[in-house]
């Protein structure tokens, strides 16, 4: 791991403590608490956009809370008075638009659906058309188990795995990463939304943003050595995914922080909250301190003592990947 | 369930493919293995060309015919378990799976997803493995499910080796179906083969006892990552083994297959002293593993704890899967490391993947006669007596030469 980057990160600890920056004291409370609200380049914004009240009886998201707070989130990240008028920057009608969800975890951590259906609804209004729209992951299947309609053809948002068309032929390869991409990814998608949940994972520390493109890739399993790292920043400096990847909206509704990636209730909470920016490294940072801050609540060991701090993060960050900022200090995170 | 050629199936990625002239791409491969009638509709058990010339089922397959609970791996806490497979040791979390990628955890148990999963199938000579000391002259029926636990850079059979099993189509070829196919298709054995066996490790000792109760025996070409344990249950079942020692070097092995020397050293010395016939294959590639140093040192390292009889096959790289950029094996290469191991004792040292190289024939090493002429992957006279010695000086020849 790179020390400089423990450094930073202990620096941010450190400032998070004297208030200076993150984290949630409890359901209901601040993620972020006294966020430095100075205005910064969208690139470089990370939101996170909390609801204490978004569940309705039962514990089940409400549809209309979920759409305000994304649209919220989203009006905040680009400095909009109107939702569509952020979407608007976001796409242009005609382009193909990919959202890539999440649902190894079933329905009880995957990426919710009502949130990826208050996405495609904005998605529309601000016009592309709902059959250029795919909402997708690896398996049909385990789209179906998360809750997902499994919809392809006519003119309507279209959501199926990679199983039903298959990867491409040919690999494409960066540094340690030589893959077979998704042919949704390649041939269905002119623009990528990432949509991963926020989550623990036993080997890679975390898995939120940019390890969620291994659902993106035939050979995953390959990838999970060494914590994942340089895997994951190697895959996302691929061209296919980097030139299509524009949004990152992480859905941290319901947010792990130990035991993961399968779902663990034991582990879990509602965090009533969604992470988005432009930088996933940037999210990917603010989303593992997220977490630490509730292991920390529950009295578990940092990921770092525990020997699985996500070390990719800095990884993406580097002079070789400049994926994303890292450095919590040029972080510019809004709590809404 | 039958093949769709057309939409480019991978049904058989041989290891020599470039050799029969065919192209590399996979398209023209199957075109190849059409012309050549080995690939075989397993469940439908019709003749080779038969059974590729049909339409594709488009159904997706019913995966838990394939699920068999692993036999080589320990229950950890909080539903976590450790594969005892290789040495890699993978600790799995619940819903997911190892490096290999065909053995997943459910629920705290771990399962091959991989049992009677066909992928590929050919009727090959044994050659082709290569095995040169086994049986010369016979048919090997060939399988291989998805999946490998390294990830060779080098790799010709990638596109089954490294993908998931859901990702390739597949026959239900359960143990006594196979043994049933290798009696129809006259081959004395079944080879275990193009991807990795010691991801379907289970599968391949099932079926190597349905085979031996069909008066069929059983090979293996591997590449020998294996924990011990699994290697005597499993490899104790064979009646050869090929493995690829791909480099006499640890940084080669971390730096190109991922995985490790040591083991697969260690797995030479435990077939040794199981007494299983063995043969060794060193893929040379250009600037990567030919230095002279290491060629010296791989043939002395056989000679003093294997033995100066184990064959030794250097074999032609052709620029493959990451490693496009290389060129193919120059054959003063593979002459220059057969030389050196011809030197340092050896007995047996083939030069493989080059055709018509004299290096091909099995020599008799004290009168030098030629007692195995081979072509490509056809032997064209055999000449080891029924005692598996020399006709000319009656010296012993090790191998299994007769059925």
């Amino acid at each position: 791991m790179n020390t400089s980057h423990i450094a930073s990160r202990r620096n941010f600890l450190k400032q998070a403590l004297s208030g200076a920056a993150v984290l949630s004291t409890g359901s209901g409370t601040k993620l972020l608490a006294d966020v430095e609200q100075r205005p910064a380049q969208a690139k470089l914004r990370v939101v996170v956009a909390h609801d204490a009240l978004l569940r309705s009886a039962g514990s089940t998201v409400d549809s209309q809370r979920i759409l305000a707070l994304l649209d919220r989130a989203m009006q905040s990240l680009y400095d909009r008075d109107r939702p569509l008028e952020a979407w608007r920057k976001l796409v242009r009608p005609g382009e193909l638009v990919g959202v890539k969800v999440n649902t190894l975890g079933g329905r009880g951590i995957s990426s919710n659906p009502q949130l990826v259906a208050a996405i495609c609804e904005r998605l529309q209004q601000a016009g592309i058309k709902a059959g250029d729209i795919v909402v997708w992951d690896r398996d049909t299947d385990e789209l179906e188990r998360a809750g997902f309609h499994v919809a392809e053809g006519g003119n309507r948002v279209q959501c199926y795995g990679t199983d039903r068309v298959d990867y491409e032929q040919d690999l494409v390869a960066y540094g340690s990463v030589g893959s077979r991409l998704s042919k949704i990814l390649t041939q269905r998608s002119d623009v990528l939304i990432n949509v991963p949940v926020l989550k623990d994972h036993d080997g890679a520390g975390v898995t939120i943003a940019l390890k969620n493109m291994y659902g993106v890739i035939h050979n995953p399993n390959k990838y999970h050595p060494n914590g994942c790292n340089p895997y994951v920043a190697d895959l996302n400096m691929l061209p296919e995914i980097r030139t299509r990847m524009r949004l990152t909206i992480c859905d941290a509704t319901t947010a792990m922080y130990e035991g993961g990636p399968a779902f663990k209730p034991e582990h879990s909470w509602e965090c009533n909250s969604l992470l988005v920016s432009q930088d996933p490294v940037a999210l990917d940072y603010t989303g593992w301190q997220i977490i630490e801050r509730k292991r920390a609540e529950h009295g578990l060991k940092t990921l770092e003592t525990e020997q699985r701090a996500p070390s990719y993060i800095a990884t993406a960050a580097d002079a070789q990947h400049r994926l994303g900022i890292n450095d919590p200090r040029k972080i510019s995170t809004v709590e809404i | 369930m039958v093949l769709d050629v057309e939409e480019g199936t991978s049904l058989g990625m041989s290891s020599e493919r470039s050799l029969s002239g065919c192209g590399f791409n996979r398209r023209s491969f199957l075109k190849c293995a059409l012309a050549s009638g080995a690939a075989l509709g397993v469940s439908e058990m019709a003749h080779p060309a038969a059974g590729m010339s049909a339409a594709t089922e488009q159904q997706k397959q019913d995966d838990s015919r394939f699920i068999v609970e692993a036999k080589f791996y320990q229950k950890l806490p909080n539903r976590k378990i450790k594969c005892k497979l290789c040495p890699r040791e993978c600790t799995v979390g619940d819903r997911e799976r190892g490096y290999c990628g065909v053995r997943e955890n459910r629920g705290g148990t771990y399962y091959t997803l991989v049992h009677s999963r066909v992928c590929a199938a050919h009727v090959d000579p044994v050659e082709k493995k290569p095995l040169f000391h086994y049986l010369p002259g016979s048919l090997a029926f060939s399988l291989a499910t998805a999946g490998c636990n390294v990830n060779c850079k080098f790799c010709q059979n990638w596109d089954i080796s490294q993908s998931r099993p859901e990702q390739l189509p597949a026959h239900y070829a359960p143990p006594q179906r196979v043994a049933q196919l290798a009696k129809q298709y006259a081959c004395p054995t079944i080879a275990y083969t193009y991807s990795e066996p010691v991801v379907f490790s289970e599968y391949l000792m099932d079926t190597a006892d349905a085979g031996h109760q069909a008066g069929i025996r059983s090979i293996v070409v591997s590449n020998g990552y294996m924990q011990e344990e699994a290697l005597k249950a499993a490899y104790g079942k064979m009646d050869a083994v090929k493995i690829d020692l791909k480099a006499f070097s640890e940084k080669y092995y971390r730096d190109v297959v991922t995985g490790q020397l040591k083991p697969v050293l260690d797995t030479l010395v435990t077939l040794r002293k199981m007494g299983k016939w063995t043969e060794i294959v060193y893929l040379v590639l250009p600037g990567m593993n030919d230095g002279d140093a290491e060629f010296r040192g791989l043939a002395q390292w056989i000679k003093s704890n294997l033995g100066p009889d184990v064959p030794l096959h250097f074999t032609q790289f052709h620029p493959e899967y990451l490693l496009k950029n290389l060129p193919i094996t120059p054959v003063p290469t593979l002459e220059r490391a057969k030389a050196i191991a011809d030197a340092e004792g050896l007995h047996y040292v083939y030069i493989g993947n080059v055709p018509g190289h004299p290096a091909q024939n099995t020599y008799c090493p004290k009168c030098r006669h030629m007692l195995v002429e081979r072509a490509g992957f056809t032997a064209n006279q055999m000449l080891i007596r029924k005692d598996g010695c020399c006709p000319f000086c009656r010296h012993p020849i090790p191998g299994i030469w007769h059925v």
